[in-house]
Parts: C-alpha cells; sequence; structure tokens
C-alpha cells in the first residue's frame, strides 16, 4: 500500500511524519512511500533526501490525498484535510478523538478509517509506538531549555573569584514522562532540583533521576496509578489544599516551575496559584507545559511568553517538540513506523486491520464506516498493582547499639553451646574409647577445626580452585593403599595396586588443574 | 626403617597441606599454594614409601607414573567448561579408592587373625600379651603389623572405621558419578526417584546399620560387599533424586565426603596424615555446601534429600511480553553507556562465549568506560566457575565483583548484559512468595537503566521458573547464541 506523508498545514508546526530513514524501513514492509513536496524541509529533511531513500515526492497535498491508501501525519486534520478523506483510506495522526466527536463522526460516515496516535494504550508491548511519551520526553527536555533561555543566571551554583552563584531551584509539578525528563535534564544542569506528583509511587523514579521528591504532610489511601493506566486521577478537595499549602511554602523559593500535570480527558488542574506567581521573585520563571488543556497557571497564555507585573517569566508554548523538529520527526515517524509493522504482520504490504489486538482496537477511533471510540479496557494491564511497600525504619544509635549487643550475646551463647556440647561428646567418647583410639582422635577433631578455620578464608573466586586442590589432597587415600600393597594375599595386593593407580591419577590431574585454573587468575 | 622420621615428615606435610589450602585466601598467593599441595604430597608418599610401607617399591612407582601419566592428560585436554564433570570424576576415584582400601584392611586382619590362629596364639591380642605374642607380631609388616598389636575392643574400633571408610566411600564412587552423568548432560538433569523415593534410601541405610551390626557380630567378608553394594545403591539414587541445579551443592558435599572417607580410613589404619588432611578435606567441602545453600537460600537438608521442590502454589501469572533487540541496538546502548555490568551465567560456559567477552570487555574498557562483572555465588554448575572461566579468557579479577559487592550499584548503571544466566537475576525471588526460588538472593539487574539479556530462544533455563525479567519494561531480548551474539557487538563497538 501508499503511505503518503502531506505538509503540515498548521502554521509554526515543523514536525514531518516521515523522515528517509523511517521510509527505507516502511519499504521494507512492503509499502510504497510519499510525501509532499517540502514537507520535511522544516524538519531539515530535503525533497532530494527523501527521493534518494526511494520516496516518491508530490507536487500537491490534494495529489498525495488521492494517491495514498495511508495517510500519515503529525497534528489532527482541519476539516479541509478531513474532507479529502476517501473509503477505506487511512489516517495516522494525533487526533484528539475526545474533543473531536464531531469531525471523527463526519470521518467515520465517510468509510475511512482513523488511528489515532494519541490513543495507544499503555502497555509494555505498545511502548514502540507511544507517540505520547516520545514528545512528552522532548517536551520535557526543551521546557528546561526554555527556562534557561529566559532565565538570567546559572543553573548550577559555582564559586568564582568574581563571587559566588547560587544554583537555580527548580520544581518540576507531575512527574510524567515529561515531568522525568524536565527533572533529568535540569540535574544534569547542575540545578537543585524539587519534584511532586500526586501519586507518591513515582518517588522512587524521581529520586533515580537524581531530584528530590517534595512529600506531603497528609494521609489519604494511595491512588493506584495502575487503575488509571499510569495517568493521575483527579484528587481529593482536601489533598488538593494540602498540595496548594506545600506549594504556597516552596514559591518564593524556586526559580523555575515546570508543570506537567495533566488529567486525561479533563482540564489541566490548578496548580500554581495567582498568589504563588506574586510571591515569587523577579526573574524567576513558570513552563506551563499544560497550557494547551488551560493551564496548571491561570496567569498562562497559550503559545505566549507572557511577564507578570512582578517580572515572572511565564511561558505558555505548546509547540516545545516542534522546536526540536528534527528530533522530534526522527521519534515521531519511527512510532508510525512500529505502528505500521504491527498493522502488516506478513511484512507484504497488506494492511491486516486486526481489531482484536489490543493496540491496534485501542488507536482505531473509526473504522468500516463507525465511529469505534471509546475503545474497550485493554485485556493487559498496564502497570502492574503497586504493593504497599514497608518502609525501612532508620535504626536510631542506640537501637543499633542495643541491636549489636544483642547479636553479640547471641553469637557468644551460641558459640558456647556448640563448645559446650562438642567438649560433652568427645568427653564420653574418651570414657569408652581406649587411648590409642583417643590419640587419632585428638588429631581429627584439632584437623577440623583447622580445616574450618581456614576455609573460612578462602576467596569466593577461588571456590573451584579449592575444590580441585582439595580433589588433588583427597587422594591422600594412597597411603593406606601403599601400606597394603606389599601384603602376603595376591587379590589385596591388586585391590590396593588398583587404589595406588586411581590416586595416581588424582594427585597428577588434581593439581595440574589447579595450577591451570590459578595461572589464569590475572591483575589488571 | 625408622617410623619417627615418617611421623615427622607426616608433620611437616600436614602442615604444607593445610598451608596450602589457607593460600588459597588470595588470587596472589594461591599460586605459591598449590606448590605447598605438592611438596606435601611428595613427602608424604615418600615418608610412607621408605616407612611403613611394604615392599613392591617398583610395581607402586610405576602405578603412579601410569596414573600420573592419565591424570596428566585428563588435566591439560580439559576445556575449562568441563572443570565440574572432571572435578565429579576424580571425587569417584578417591571414592572407589577408599572402598578398595577399607575392603584390603579387612582382609588383611583376617589374614593377620588366620596367622595368630595356626602359631596357637590367641587374637586379639589380651591386655597382657604374651612375649610369645608380641614377637610373632614383629612377623608383620605395613597394616599387618598394626592390626596385630591390637586388642578387643581396638578391633571392634577399627571395623567400625573401616566400615565407615568403606561407606562413605562407595555412595561417594556412585554419587560422583551420577552427578558426573548430570553434568556432562549424559543423565537427565532432571530429579528423579525410583517409586518408594525416600523410604527406599532409608530402608538402605537401615539395611547397612543390620549388617554393621552383623559384621560387629563376627559375620565374614560378604557383609562388608553387602554393605558396599547398599552405599552403592544409596549413592545412586540420593544424587539421582537431585535437580541439576543443586548440582554446585552435591559436587562439593562429595568432596567434603571423599575427605570423611579418608580420615574413617587413616583411623583404621592407624595413620595421622589420613587423619588430618581427610578431616581438611572433609571440612573445606561441607563449608562450601553450606556457603552455597546459603547463597541460595536453601537448607542442606532439603538439597541433599530432594532437588526442588515442587512451587508451593500457583506461580504469578507473566504480563507483557519479551522485546527483541538486534545487535545494531544492543552496541548503540553499549557506545552511550558509561557504567556496563555484565551478568554471566552457565549459558556463557555452555556457548564458550567467555573468549569474546572478554575482548568485548577489553574494547569498552579502552574507550574508558566503566565494565565490571556482577558474579551470583550459584552461576554456574560449580563454586566460582564463572571466575574461572572468566580468568581463563584474561579478564582481569579485580573487575569481577561478587554479588554483595555489586547489587548496591545497579540503579547506577546504565546497560546491564545478562549472558546464559537466568534464576540468578530472576527479580520472583523477591517479589513473588509463590515463586519456588523466593528469598533467594539474586542480582538485581532490572534497576539498572537498560538490561540486555543474551539468551539463546524464549522459555525458561535449567529449573524451568518462568523469569519476569524479561518481560520488564527496560529489558530488551537479544536472542540468539551467546558466543556468536557477543561476538556480533565487538566490530560495532566504537
Amino acid at each position: 500500500m501508499k503511505i503518503g506523508t502531506p505538509k503540515e498545514v498548521r502554521e509554526g508546526e515543523n514536525r514531518v511524519a516521515m523522515t528517509p530513514d523511517s521510509a527505507r524501513q516502511l519499504q521494507k514492509l512492503g509499502h510504497d512511500c510519499a510525501i509532499e513536496s517540502g514537507a520535511g524541509i522544516a524538519a531539515g529533511f530535503t525533497d532530494e533526501a527523501y527521493t534518494e531513500a526511494g520516496v516518491e515526492v508530490i507536487k500537491t497535498g490534494a495529489q498525495l490525498y488521492k494517491a495514498a491508501d495511508i495517510v500519515a501525519k503529525v497534528r489532527p486534520p482541519t476539516d479541509t484535510e478531513a474532507k479529502r478523506l476517501r473509503k477505506d483510506q487511512i489516517l495516522i495522526s494525533f487526533f484528539w478523538p475526545a474533543q473531536n466527536e464531531e469531525q471523527m463522526k463526519t470521518i467515520a460516515e465517510k468509510g475511512a478509517s482513523v488511528l489515532a496516535m494519541d490513543m495507544v494504550p499503555r502497555i509494555s508491548r505498545a511502548q514502540k509506538m507511544d507517540a505520547l511519551s516520545s514528545m512528552a520526553n522532548i517536551a520535557g527536555y526543551r521546557a528546561v531549555i526554555e527556562a534557561g533561555n529566559n532565565f538570567g543566571r546559572f543553573f548550577t551554583g559555582q564559586i568564582t573569584a568574581a563571587g559566588k552563584v547560587p544554583p537555580a531551584k527548580v520544581l518540576v509539578v507531575g512527574a510524567g514522562v515529561a515531568g522525568l525528563a524536565a527533572i533529568g535534564t535540569s540535574t544534569s544542569l547542575g540545578a537543585i532540583t524539587y519534584a511532586f506528583d500526586v501519586r507518591p509511587e513515582v518517588a522512587e523514579q524521581v529520586e533515580s533521576m537524581g531530584a528530590e521528591f517534595v512529600y506531603l504532610d497528609f494521609e489519604e489511601a494511595q491512588t493506584d496509578g495502575a487503575k488509571t493506566g499510569g495517568y493521575a486521577a483527579p484528587s481529593s478537595p482536601e489533598f488538593r489544599e494540602a498540595q496548594l499549602a506545600k506549594f504556597r511554602e516552596l514559591a518564593p523559593d524556586v526559580d523555575i516551575v515546570i508543570t506537567t500535570a495533566l488529567i486525561p480527558n479533563r482540564e489541566a488542574p490548578e496548580l500554581w496559584t495567582e498568589d504563588m506567581v506574586k510571591a515569587m521573585k523577579p526573574g524567576s520563571v513558570i513552563i506551563d507545559l499544560a497550557a494547551e488543556k488551560g493551564g496548571n497557571c491561570k496567569l498562562t497564555v497559550m503559545d505566549e511568553r507572557v511577564v507578570t507585573d512582578n517580572g515572572v517569566v511565564i511561558i505558555g508554548y505548546t509547540d516545545f517538540p516542534s522546536r526540536m523538529a528534527t528530533q522530534a520527526s526522527t521519534l515521531y515517524s519511527t512510532n508510525i513506523r512500529h505502528l505500521m509493522a504491527d498493522l502488516t504482520p506478513e511484512k507484504d504490504g497488506v494492511v491486516n486491520h486486526n481489531m482484536e489486538d489490543d493496540v491496534i482496537r485501542g488507536v482505531t477511533v473509526t473504522h468500516g464506516g463507525e465511529v469505534t471510540f471509546p475503545p474497550p479496557a485493554p485485556k493487559v494491564n498496564a502497570i502492574a498493582a503497586q504493593k504497599p511497600k514497608e518502609k525501612v525504619k532508620e535504626l536510631t544509635p542506640e537501637e543499633k547499639r542495643a541491636k549489636e549487643m544483642a547479636a553479640f550475646k547471641a553469637q557468644t551463647k551460641n558459640q558456647v553451646t556448640l563448645l559446650g556440647v562438642g567438649a560433652a561428646l568427645v568427653l564420653s567418647v574418651g570414657l569408652v574409647a581406649p587411648a590409642s583410639f583417643m590419640q587419632h582422635f585428638i588429631v581429627f577433631l584439632l584437623a577440623v577445626f583447622v580445616g574450618f578455620q581456614v576455609i573460612w578464608g578462602v576467596a569466593h573466586s577461588l571456590h573451584t580452585p579449592l575444590m580441585a586442590i582439595t580433589n588433588a589432597i583427597s587422594s591422600i587415600i594412597i597411603l593406606g593403599a601403599l601400606m597394603q600393597i606389599g601384603s602376603g594375599s595376591m587379590l589385596i595386593t591388586v585391590m590396593a595396586a588398583l587404589a595406588v593407580f586411581m590416586a595416581g591419577i588424582n594427585i597428577f590431574g588434581g593439581f595440574l588443574v589447579t595450577r591451570r585454573m590459578l595461572a589464569m587468575f590475572q591483575k589488571s | 626403617m625408622d617410623f619417627g622420621f615418617t611421623i615427622a615428615a607426616y608433620a611437616v606435610a600436614a602442615v604444607l597441606f593445610i598451608l596450602s589450602l589457607g593460600g588459597l585466601s588470595g588470587q596472589e598467593s594461591a599460586k605459591r599454594a598449590i606448590w605447598y599441595g605438592i611438596v606435601g604430597m611428595a613427602i608424604a608418599v615418600v615418608a610412607t614409601m621408605i616407612g611403613p610401607g611394604t615392599g613392591l617399591w617398583l610395581l607402586s612407582l610405576v602405578l603412579i607414573a601410569a596414573g600420573g601419566l592419565v591424570g596428566y592428560q585428563l588435566a591439560t585436554r580439559v576445556q575449562m567448561t568441563q572443570m565440574p564433570e572432571l572435578v565429579a570424576i576424580m571425587h569417584s576415584l578417591v571414592g572407589l579408592a577408599a572402598v578398595f582400601v577399607g575392603l584390603n584392611a579387612h582382609l588383611e586382619m583376617v589374614r593377620v587373625a588366620e596367622a595368630f590362629a595356626e602359631a596357637g596364639l590367641a587374637f586379639p591380642r589380651l591386655e597382657e600379651a604374651s612375649l610369645e605374642a608380641m614377637a610373632f607380631a614383629e612377623r608383620f609388616s605395613g597394616f599387618a603389623a598394626i592390626a596385630a598389636k591390637k586388642t578387643a575392643v581396638e578391633i571392634t574400633i577399627l571395623k567400625v572405621e573401616l566400615m565407615l571408610g568403606i561407606w562413605i566411600g562407595a555412595v561417594t564412587f556412585t554419587g560422583s558419578i551420577v552427578a558426573y552423568g548430570k553434568l556432562a548432560g549424559k543423565v537427565d538433569s532432571a530429579a528423579k526417584k525410583l517409586p518408594g523415593g525416600h523410604v527406599l534410601n532409608a530402608t538402605a541405610a537401615g539395611l547397612s546399620l543390620l549388617v554393621a551390626v552383623l559384621y560387629l557380630g563376627g559375620a565374614g567378608v560378604w557383609s562388608l560387599i553387602v554393605l558396599t553394594v547398599l552405599a552403592l545403591f544409596i549413592g545412586y539414587h540420593l544424587i539421582m533424586g537431585i535437580g541439576g541445579a543443586d548440582m554446585p551443592v552435591v559436587v562439593s558435599m562429595l568432596n567434603s565426603y571423599s575427605g570423611w572417607a579418608a580420615a574413617a580410613i587413616g583411623f583404621s589404619l592407624s595413620n595421622d596424615l589420613l587423619i588430618v588432611v581427610g578431616a581438611l578435606v572433609g571440612s573445606s567441602g561441607a563449608i562450601l555446601s553450606y556457603i552455597m545453600c546459603k547463597a541460595m537460600n536453601r537448607q542442606f537438608v532439603s538439597v541433599i534429600l530432594g532437588g526442588f521442590g515442587g512451587p508451593q502454589g500457583p506461580a504469578a501469572e507473566m504480563e507483557g511480553e519479551q522485546v527483541a533487540i538486534d545487535v545494531d541496538g544492543v552496541a548503540n546502548a553499549l557506545n552511550e553507556a558509561d557504567s556496563v555490568i555484565i551478568v554471566p551465567g552457565y549459558g556463557m560456559a555452555v556457548a564458550q562465549a567467555q573468549q569474546s567477552v572478554s575482548e568485548l570487555t577489553q574494547k569498552l574498557r579502552a574507550k574508558g568506560k566503566n565494565v565490571r562483572f556482577a558474579i551470583h555465588p550459584v552461576a554456574g554448575r560449580l563454586p566460582g566457575h564463572m571466575n574461572v572461566l572468566l580468568a581463563e579468557a584474561r579478564v582481569p579479577y579485580d573487575i569481577v565483583m561478587e554479588m554483595d559487592e555489586i547489587n548496591e550499584d545497579f540503579p547506577d548503571t546504565d546497560v546491564v548484559i545478562v549472558i546464559g544466566s537466568n534464576d540468578i537475576v530472576n527479580p520472583a525471588a523477591q517479589d513473588d512468595p509463590n515463586s519456588p526460588i523466593a528469598g533467594m538472593p539474586v542480582l538485581e539487574v532490572w534497576k539498572a537503566k537498560q538490561v540486555f539479556v543474551s539468551k539463546r530462544g524464549q522459555g525458561t533455563g535449567y529449573s524451568g521458573i518462568e523469569n519476569p525479567l524479561f518481560y520488564k519494561d527496560n529489558t530488551r531480548m537479544f536472542y540468539g547464541d551467546a558466543k556468536a551474539s557477543i561476538s556480533g557487538l565487538l566490530p560495532k563497538i566504537e
């Protein structure tokens, strides 16, 4: 089938849904590729590069829509674009079906299928096509860079000959993919980074990225991220109050705030209120990644940079991925390529629209003339249910000391008991056995004791040589055979001779192998 | 020949053996330790031959030389990956030798008794032996001389010791052969029992005891032979019932047995050096087994009495799927990584991939990356197996870490490569109380940023336990023969 990618019509959109690289991969699946002339220019891919990759370059968008069986693009279709779709044509793009019901209906009536890249279910198998995550990753990174651009200081603290520079303090609200990417970028630039999320289970992830998780002084049953597919759910009013109080406390202190809090299919919650903005120092920066959904800060203006009266910069850009068009296009086109790979399992260029498949069912919002949104819940749970975590209690020095004392006492008790029992046993043996036996017995006991003492010290990595050498040494049994070999009886001599022979094998074999092994150990 | 000299030589040999074992506490001193062992053995053999030994020197020397030749061939030909098998089969030799020596001791004793009877003297000798009897005893040499001077109580003790030696030796013999078969893949490694299971073992043990009592009561050589057969059966059946995954413990346990057998024989022959060395080997094997059982969080008794028990409840269901990755993907990740940890397992040994792994390590280290190896205590089929293989491939040993040393570093690691190990990186041991390996300490590889698992194909490993690691989001499966996979990576590391 022919996959065509038109130029993005929305102003300021630099991304493109197909790159020369992804086109090559798509062709391996048996598909033909086409692109509208100039579609990749803004993302740094020339028409020549596409031609070289075997992509047909088509002059206009209208022609492309006619020629292609599958249209892959980035932004949701405009009404003009939607009109161009025909029966059985497939459109792959972001679609936001919940907000676009009318358009979805008209497209369904036309009989075209729409695969919404924003509907990829959050299961492990579908991660490779999860465009929301790959775009959020870019947005998070870019948000920090953008903040740095608008912030008049270093991120790292420095002590220079020209004076001391305090490190920037960054607060990231919402530790989803974008939030975590922002945390990673911010910490690697050297800022002190705090992060908050309503899902306490992400604290571990936050801390793993090097940021400090802001805990609330609030007791509430944990919201289980697993139930909502890893997204946040709305929180109770009490919880919200506690959260805002915490933010108010932080506001005068932080230099940069990056908010990424989104709840699926809802307006973004207000988390950074006006009074918090007022409390911030002049020159501080707020990056509102939720601007498209109304913003986590009510002063945010979508797609604008505003400066408040007290000198706080609020950035409400919604096109962060587009600002890094080359990177974003590479990732997005790879997501599309993976989706196509799932759609053409035979790699023969024929699309098998398998509605039984969790992932394909999930992304399909119109198919066969019908609206198929919302999809049923996926059969596989995205994330394993959280187990309540047991807190490891920090021990106070006294407790530690007490514990050590107890352990020491227990150890002493153990040793004394063992010694006592051992001594009693030896004594009772001594009562019955003759002295000649006891002489040997003492030697035996001492040897066992020495053996125990010595072997504990053997390095773990040398356990195999130890076994080989003990194996060699255990052929000391040869002494017994040597003492018997000269006996009068033929039978005894033969058996003793066999024993000598076998022990001989063991002595030489064992020592040689040990030597071979040890010779190999070397220091770098 | 003067026995005082022999005993002095024995003392020297014993000290040398102790130093030889103690020297293994460090890699450098170990090279010296082996020489202590060799010299000790030489002194012991020479001292015995000129001391209490009984002639036929030439034959003895020829036999030792012939055995040495065979041993030399074995030791130089064997692949390092076949070490476990070699050690196991050599144990069986010690076991069999102990059986022979034990039987001989009995025959000698009978011979001495007959000689005494012919001369019309009492045997065993009375508490107050007549001068005549003392003089008669002087006619014997070697072990017979010792037996000839024993009193009745001493003879009874001698019989007990000799039975112990034979019994342990026989168990070691068949047990080692089965262990060898399992390790070499010649016997099915799954735990197998004849119908009756432990009852059979218990019956055999009970019969052994009965026969032992009969023997003490004066029964002839037949009772010893029955005892030997029973012990042979126990050795066979006991080890057959232990699954392949527990073989490391079994090998070191058999090592321990061969030591105890030698010690028991030492008692019956009144040879202190045999006792000392037997006890050293016995305790060392016992400690090794204990260390390994601890590493696997298993009870020693339950290992010995039969394999991996079945799962105690339904194991957690697996979710998601295993995501595969190709050579380029792994190479990219490695090129970008700063810190890499390699977790080798038995699969690396099977595929003989250690050379490629070593080369990969050198290349990555040349790039200034921090490459380390994480070795689980039970990785491979005998303790320290991986260390030996890596050493063979000339991986510097100071970057080879133990589990406890490195487990905390996984969260800060960019890439973990798991090569042919399964259970030792199975998170179910920590998360799933129903898993058969629940509670076993494991390497927490899944905490690293990315994990690549080099594996022959889908499916469970040696122990047949599902591994949730393979389904984790940060895990990618790098299917294929480990050697081919790693070699394929080499040209792509730049």
